[in-house]
Parts: structure tokens; sequence; C-alpha cells
């Protein structure tokens, strides 16, 4: 009866705040969408619309994600772990190709990324073993999460898929400084040499010779620029650049509208809003970004449980992920990896998939309240 | 029973490594501040210029060449349209394979295309890559515009001359400007691909006919295809020019040299214009105004007709005896000679060890000045050279404009040679031997000429010795005002002598025509006065004119003037290895004579009431 009682004052667990960023970073994302595939459609149906039906699908899952109990989804983490490795080698041997790579699996008029659904697996999985396993000993704290992780990344990078390979190990590395390194000092100084590795790499990556660079991409990812003439980064510099204090206004953004910036729907999509929106826009899309990650901090820190606060560390450590490489990549930063900008990028298992996660971490949040039966 | 999975302990430290995520996350999201901040704010403006430059080019828009017309309106030179193609580099991201589909698609030499497109200038401005396309060719790239990111076709104007090879060293012919006139100040304003005149008029009145080029500015997407244009200067249309050839006149003096290599000049001595100017072998401008292809280029430069040799201005022959013009005027001037003083002739004049010969075997007899013309009597002009010097010949050449160039508005114009001994000094490095004197005298030896001097020549001593400078263009009409600016004759000095020289010496001149060496000038319409001259091309002669190959032959040389009384036209025939002047070209002369006075009487060139219209002169030469 206890329980009831709980789940009866989860609804005024519900934070209006919470809502609000994510619905302010959508708004921002359909619009940013419109604005640069306006011009260059044809018959099919707009980008922006098809964006809205994937809002209103990840907008059922987040519910779903949020009412079930996530010691009971947690449970399915295995399960489902086979399931998304199943679908990853089937992509490989029958996806659909885009680019190159091979990423998608078509489901009727639908085609989806099962790579995207594998990072919120993984969480589950990690989270999943942490708050269950009896963590003695490095075999336990570290080797065997990273056996966990190493099927799934292998198929993705197979794809090739740098930028969801790279979210793999970043919300394991996460996982693994939250609870995996027991020594604080050791933790500390690699998470923050994960952090900001991405700035250092571009002076690494500046010291290599131009052949030693297209091998390593060629390597990694057949996926973008492969001419090595940094085409890509430059015109996306040029958007963000030229958009100056106040930007050139919605659909003003020459570099989109023009088509010099390809993906400025999907991957680049930053670049597109920082254009038209100039340097204040991009100051409030950070603000709310680094607002929702707050929040979602907030509730990692009042979890109830070793699970919950777990959950909410993986999916607040991947949402950072994301939001910080896609922009450094956009500003010049970092080399292009192929990472979407959470809830503002196009993409329908993305969108869906960071909705599903943002709504598992609101249902942490409800579940708090229960520590007291 | 969950939190007996959480101890204590472990939740204490989760709590104090999320305080650590949560100075992490602000502080890499203050360098990406910190780097949207340098890229936004700091190299805002560097970053909004390259977004300009990315989406807008700026068109060149190539103004139409002035109009061409002869002296009575009909038209020499316009301009037609056609397709040009043109590439932007900055567009093309494959140049190579760029190259390749213009190649499949229309047959152009992919060498051709890359010299084009190696060119210096900026990437952002369209280059040429070819003109006169055909509407076909056209339409094939239109239709592949998707595949071919830079590429555009553009209607432009090309030069078109309605008559062919008619008046074409005149006229002269258009071509894209090189590289090195681009380097030189007077083609600054222009670009690579500007088209500017390469020869005569259209070279000469290059900076009248040019008009200034506009621009548009072109928004273009990352293709290179056009979005949206707008015209930021409007293209400044060429000046029309009005020539003073009579096109009519110019037509038979060139159907008289016919396939003979030779040119005929005809002046009006009274100002100067230029009615007509002949040269064969000829070319067509139309065909030198298209992208020629080296082949091409050197198949022209290498004929042995020299086609591209304006044998007017540019041809230098020895006088031969139209010399005797000049010298007849010295002799009287000098007071070598007087009107009766007489030389004996006997078909020889002996100086030194050498015996000079007088074309006459068996000599004329005793000859003054008067018969010594008519008869052309090379012994009495030896005497008279013997006798004035070889520097006293050189200042009269002088006065008569010989060995300078007349100033003709034409490209290269060459000036010939009058011989002094200083000038032998200096060219040769050799002191200057009696005997050359001789030969000079009877217009042998060093002394050469162009067919223009010589019109020049004749026509001052038709108009009693006052000169103009031959010109071309009598008048310039302004496209953007309307204004019509005539332009005055310029006078080029007087060839002092008495008035009764000219007198004595055009009477002798008629009577080249009546009863002299002429004979075959002799016209019923008009009284003409003229001097015959053979030019020896070798002086290894033997055996009979026919014997003799061809090139080794004699050029003939004919200069009248028309009427004796009051001149009007000025005539100089030269007939390249034709023989003797009195038959050869005196009746090519007396025919162009003939059609200038049959047109006559002349529509007056401009009158104060059509001087405000270009057009209704253009229509009345056109009816």
């Amino acid at each position: 009866m206890i329980d009831r009682l709980t789940d009866n004052r989860g609804l005024d667990s519900f934070d209006l705040r919470y809502l609000g960023l994510i619905l302010a970073i959508l708004g921002i994302g359909v619009f940013s969408i419109h604005s640069v595939t306006h011009a260059q459609q044809g018959g099919i149906a707009p980008y922006y619309l098809k964006q809205l039906v994937w809002i209103f699908l990840g907008a059922v899952a987040f519910v779903v994600m949020w009412v079930s109990d996530y010691h009971r989804i947690a449970r399915l983490a295995y399960p489902a772990y086979m399931l998304v490795l199943l679908m990853l080698t089937f992509v490989l041997l029958e996806g659909r190709t885009s680019k190159g790579a091979q990423r998608w699996i078509a489901l009727g008029p639908f085609s989806f990324q099962p790579s995207e659904f594998a990072k919120l697996v993984l969480i589950l999985v990690l989270a999943h073993y942490y708050s269950k396993a009896p963590r003695v000993g490095w075999l336990q704290r570290v080797i065997v999460p990273g056996m966990l992780m190493l099927p799934g990344l292998v198929l993705i990078l197979k794809q090739p898929d740098l930028g969801s390979g790279l979210s793999f190990v970043a919300v394991y590395a996460a996982m693994l400084l939250m609870v995996g390194v027991r020594s604080q000092a050791l933790g500390v100084i690699l998470l923050f040499s994960v952090m900001l590795f991405p700035f250092v790499w571009e002076g690494v990556w500046g010291s290599l010779h131009d052949y030693q660079r297209q091998r390593i991409m060629a390597f990694v990812d057949s996926d973008y620029d492969p001419s090595g003439k940094g085409y890509h980064a430059l015109q996306s510099r040029i958007a963000i650049g030229s958009g100056e204090l106040i930007g050139k206004g919605l659909y003003g953004g020459t570099q989109s509208q023009l088509k010099f910036l390809p993906e400025g729907h999907t991957d680049f999509v930053f670049a597109v809003y920082a254009e038209e929106w100039g340097f204040l826009g991009v100051l409030i899309l950070l603000v709310l970004f680094v607002a929702l990650i707050w929040l979602s901090l907030e509730i990692a820190s009042k979890a109830k449980d070793e699970l919950g606060a777990l959950l909410a560390v993986g999916i607040v450590a991947m949402l950072c992920f994301c939001v910080v490489v896609n922009i450094g990549m956009t500003a010049g930063m970092f080399p292009i990896v192929g990472i979407p900008l959470p809830l503002v990028s196009y993409g329908g298992s993305a969108t869906v998939m960071t909705m599903a996660s943002l709504g598992l971490l609101l249902n942490v949040k409800r579940r708090r309240l229960s520590l007291f039966y | 029973m969950a939190s007996a999975n959480y101890p204590e302990a472990e939740f204490d430290e989760l709590q104090r490594r999320l305080i650590i995520l949560r100075v992490g996350l602000l502080l890499v999201v203050a360098l990406l501040g910190l780097r949207l901040w340098h890229l936004q704010i700091r190299e805002g403006p560097y970053y909004r210029d390259l977004s300009e430059n990315n989406r807008t080019r700026l068109v060149l828009l190539e103004p139409a060449r002035g109009l061409i017309y002869d002296r009575h309106g009909v038209l020499l030179a316009n301009n037609v349209p056609s397709f040009s193609l043109y590439v932007t580099l900055e567009d093309v991201k494959d140049r190579e394979g760029l190259i390749q589909k213009l190649t499949d698609l229309l047959g152009l030499d992919p060498a051709l295309i890359r010299k084009k497109l190696a060119g210096k200038g900026s990437k952002l401005l369209p280059r040429k890559i070819k003109d006169r396309m055909t509407l076909r060719d056209a339409t094939v790239i239109e239709s592949h515009r998707l595949d071919l990111p830079g590429v555009m076709v553009q209607v432009e104007s090309q030069r078109n001359y309605p008559g062919g090879v008619t008046a074409a060293h005149l006229l002269g012919y258009v071509g894209e400007v090189s590289a090195d006139q681009l380097e030189k100040p007077e083609f600054a304003d222009l670009h690579q691909g500007s088209v500017v005149g390469q020869y005569g008029v259209e070279k000469s009145y290059d900076r009248h006919v040019r008009g200034a080029a506009g621009q548009k500015s072109v928004e273009v997407d990352a293709l290179g295809h056009e979005k949206k244009t707008a015209v930021v200067e409007k293209p400044q249309a060429g000046n029309d020019l009005y020539l003073t050839i009579d096109i009519r006149l110019q037509k038979v003096a060139e159907e008289l040299l016919g396939e003979e290599f030779g040119a005929i000049v005809a002046l009006d001595p009274t100002n100067g214009d230029v009615l007509a100017m002949a040269s064969r072998p000829a070319f067509d401008p139309n065909v030198l105004s298209r992208e020629l292809t080296p082949k091409q280029w050197v198949e022209i430069v290498q004929d042995e007709g020299r086609p591209l040799n304006n044998r007017a201005s540019q041809g230098q022959y020895p006088p031969g005896s139209t010399f005797k013009v000049p010298m007849a005027v010295a002799a009287l001037e000098t007071n070598t000679m007087s009107p009766s003083s007489t030389v004996h002739c006997n078909g020889g004049y002996q100086f030194g060890r050498r015996r000079y010969r007088d074309w006459k075997a068996g000599g004329h007899g005793s000859v003054n000045l008067h018969t010594a013309l008519v008869h052309s009597c090379d012994v009495y002009f030896y005497t008279v050279g013997q006798r004035m010097g070889i520097e006293v010949m050189a200042d009269f050449g002088k006065d008569f404009g010989l060995g300078q160039g007349t100033g003709v508005e034409l490209p290269s114009e060459r000036s010939g040679i009058m011989p002094s001994s200083a000038w032998k000094q200096k060219a040769k490095n050799e002191p200057w031997l009696p005997g050359e004197t001789i030969s000079a005298a009877i217009g042998q030896g060093y002394v050469t000429v162009t067919p223009l001097q010589m019109a020049s020549l004749i026509g001052t001593v038709a108009n009693n010795g006052v000169n103009y400078r031959p010109r071309l263009v009598q008048a310039v009409m302004d496209r953007t005002t309307g204004n019509l600016q005539e332009l005055p004759a310029v006078p080029r000095g007087k060839v002092k002598a008495k008035p009764d020289t000219f007198r004595v010496i055009k009477e002798a001149l008629a009577d080249v025509v009546n009863v002299g060496t002429a004979t075959r000038a002799k016209s019923s319409l008009v009284t003409i006065g003229g001097k015959t001259g053979t030019a020896q091309v070798t002086a290894l002669r033997t055996g009979p004119e026919k014997d003799i190959p061809k090139k080794f032959r004699d050029h003939a040389w004919f200069i009248a003037f028309a009427p004796v009384e009051s001149p009007k036209i000025a005539v100089v025939v030269l007939a390249e290895h034709m023989g003797h002047g009195g038959s050869a070209a005196a009746p090519l002369a007396k025919e162009v004579i003939e059609t200038y006075i049959k047109l006559a009487p002349q529509v007056p060139l401009v009158t104060s009431d059509s001087s405000k219209t270009g057009h209704a002169r253009r229509s009345m030469g056109q009816s």
C-alpha cells in the first residue's frame, strides 16, 4: 500500500521546468530544420513535419519510460542488449546503406538505427550490472563491464559509425568514473582527461601529416570528408562565424540556405542555428542545455538507490558527450565525427532514443520518494 | 530492499563525484562558449566576408562594341548574339572531371580548356572557355547543368563583319585581350576574356569602340547555380565609327587586284581622307575574330602571301620611277634644272667605271624636265641626282614624307627608307658611295616606300604642296549622348615650292597619261595625271620578262591624281611582280578614278542637321 501511495505522488514529481527545457530545445531544432530544408525540398514530406512525427513518437516513448518502474525496465537490460546485438549484426549483413555506411534497418516506410538504441540499452546494462554485482577487485569493477560493452562497440565501429562508437565508450567511461574506479583522485584525473581530451585533440591531430590523418580517418571513419580538404569543417566555421552577434535571422542563413553547408539539418544543425541566430542565440541554447543537464545531475544525486543514480549518470554522460562533441566539431575544435546534437538534429532514432532516456531520467526522480517506505 | 545494495559510503562517494562532474561540465561549456565567442564575435566579420564571397559572384557584362560604318553610313562591322561558355573555378570541385565532361559533350580540346582554366585571376570570376557555340551545344550544356557545377552559358555579342574580306586590313579584327596586353596600362580596366581590337581600326580606335563593361551580382548556391541576379552596373556600349572610306570604291579596288598581290590606296588630297585602301591577299576578319586553333594560326602566319600584312601601310618597295616626281620638284626648287634646260640621253650614263643604263636602250635624245617625266627618262634624273647629291634628295624626300610614317591610324605602319649618308653610316656603318646617289635618283637602291606614302606624296603634289595626314575615321558617334563628333583633317606641313613648280610638274604628269608611259590610264571621263614606276626586285635581269620566274619579276607602280585641274582623288596602285607600271598598274588606277568620279556627286559627309542623330545618317547610307 505504501507502493500505491508513492505512485500517486509520482505525478507531483513531474517537473515543469524539465519539460519546458526539453520542449524549448526541441522547438529550436524544428525551426532550424525547417529553415535549412524548406528551400531545398521536392515532393517528399518536409523534414520538419517528419521531425514532428518523431517527436510525437519520442513523447510516447518518454511517457512509457516515465511511468513504468525503472527496476522493471532494468531487469529487461540483458534481453534488450541481446536484441540490440542481433539487430546490429543484421544491419551489417542486410542493412540499408547510406553514405557508405550500413546503419539502418528498414521497417516499411521507416528505417531506424539500432546503434542509437544500443546506447540507451548499454546504459541499462551497465547500471543494472553495477547495482547487482558484488564489486570487489578490478575484474568485476572494470574488466567485466568492459567485456559487456565490447560486442556492441565492435559491431557499431564495423558499420562504421565512429560517433555512436565514441558515445558508447563515453557511457562506459562515465560509469567507470562514477562507481567503477575506487580511488577518487584517479577518478578525477580520468574524468578531466576524458572531458578535456577533445580540446587537446586538435593539437595532437594538427601535428600529424596530412597522409597520416587521412589514413587514420579512413581507418576509423570513411564517412566524412574523405578528400581531406576540410570542406565541411570550413563551411561550418564560416556558417557559425558569419552569424556574428545577432545572426542573419530565420531563413537568412546563406551558408545553409544555399547548400554550402552539408548535412545542415542533421549533424550540422548547430551551425545553421548559429548562423541564423548569432552568438546570442548560441548562448541561449547553451544555457538551455546546461540547465537540462544540471537538472538531470540533480536527479542523479537525489536518486533513491544506486540503480537510479547510475541510470541518471549514464544518461547525463551521454547527453553531455553528444552536446559537447557536436558543438565542438561544428565549431572546428574537434575532428568531424558523426554525432547529432540531441533533441535538435533531425533524425528519428536519435530523437526517440533521447526522449526515451529523458523519460527514464524523470522516472528515477519519481521513484526517489519510495525511499520512505 | 534495494537500498541494501547501496552502501552508504559509496553513495557519499557518488555524490562527491557528481560535484566534480558539474564542475567539469561548466568548464567544458565555458570553453565551448569561448570558442564560439571567438568565431562569432572576434572573427565574425571575417567569416561574414567569406560567406558573402561564397554566395555572390560578380559577373561582368560585356559591352556591345561600337559599330563601324563607311563614309556614307554603310554598315561594315556590327555585333550578333552568340553563346559563350564560362567556368567559375570557385564552384568547380573536380576540375579534371569537368574537363572530361566538357570534352565529351562538346568535343572540345581538353588541353585548350586546361590552359584557359590555368590562367591567372580570381577564382570567383567566370572564365570564358569557348565562344560562338552553336545553339545545339548551348542546349546540351543547359540540359546537363546539374552535372556541371560552375559552368554557365552566356549570351554575348560577337563581332561580325558583313562584308567578309572586304576592307579586312582596314577594319582589322578583334580577339581576346592577351596576357601581355593585360599588363599594359591602356588595358587596365579589362580582364581576361575581354575582347579588344587586335588589328586595323579595331585596334587603333579600340578605346573608342570598346565601351565599358558592366557588372551583375549573381547569387549562387553551392553548386554554382544562379539563384538571383541584380545588375550592379550597366555595360556601356562603345562608340560608333564613321570611316572615310567609300565601301563601293573599296570593293572596286579589291576586285581590280583580284588574285594578284598588291595594294591600292585612294586619298582625297584636299583633306587626307582615305577613300579606299585595298591590300591583297586578304583574310576574313570573321574567322580571325573567332577562337582559332594553334594549327589555324600557323596556317595563317606561315602563308607565303602573308595575308595579315597590310601592303598599303606595311609593304615597303623601291619606288622606281615614281620617285622621279619628288626628284623633279627638287630639281626645279634647287635650280639644278630649269623647266627648259635639257640633258642629252643616249641610253646610258657613265659614272666612273660603271655605265648606268636608261630603260630605253637607244636613249631619249635631248630631254627637258617635261619630256623626262613623260617618257620617264632615267639619264635625265641620273644627271639631276648627280648634280644635287644625296643630302638634297634626302631633304626633299623627307619634305614629302618619305622615310617616316604618314601617321595613319593603323597599327604597325612602316616608314620605308629615305637614305642619306648619315642614314647609311648609322644603319650599315659604311660611308655613302657616289654611285648609290645615281641609283637612288630613279628610286632604286636603298630607297623604299609604302604605297600609302606614295599616295600621300602624289596627293601633296596634286594639292600644290599642302599635305594632310591620311585619316581613316572622320567622325565618332557617342552612344550615350548621341553626339556625333567630327574629327578634323590634320595638316601635315607644306612642301615649300614656287607656284610654277607644281604647275609644270602636273602638266608633265598629265602628259604621262596623254602621250607618255601611261597612256593606258587615259580616261574619257576625267583628266588624269600620273607617273609610272617599275621597281626592280632583283638586279639579275636576263632575258625577256615572260621568262623570268614570277617572284623575280618587277613590281608595277602607278601614282595618279584626278582631275588634273582641281584634284579630288589621289590613287596609288602597286602590283607585285606584275612588270611595268604603265601596263600593269596604270589601267587599275584609271578604273578606281573613274569609279570615284561616277560615284560623285557625293552626298555631303556630315551636314549640320544630320549631325544630331547618327541613325538618320545610317538609314541614308543604306538606302
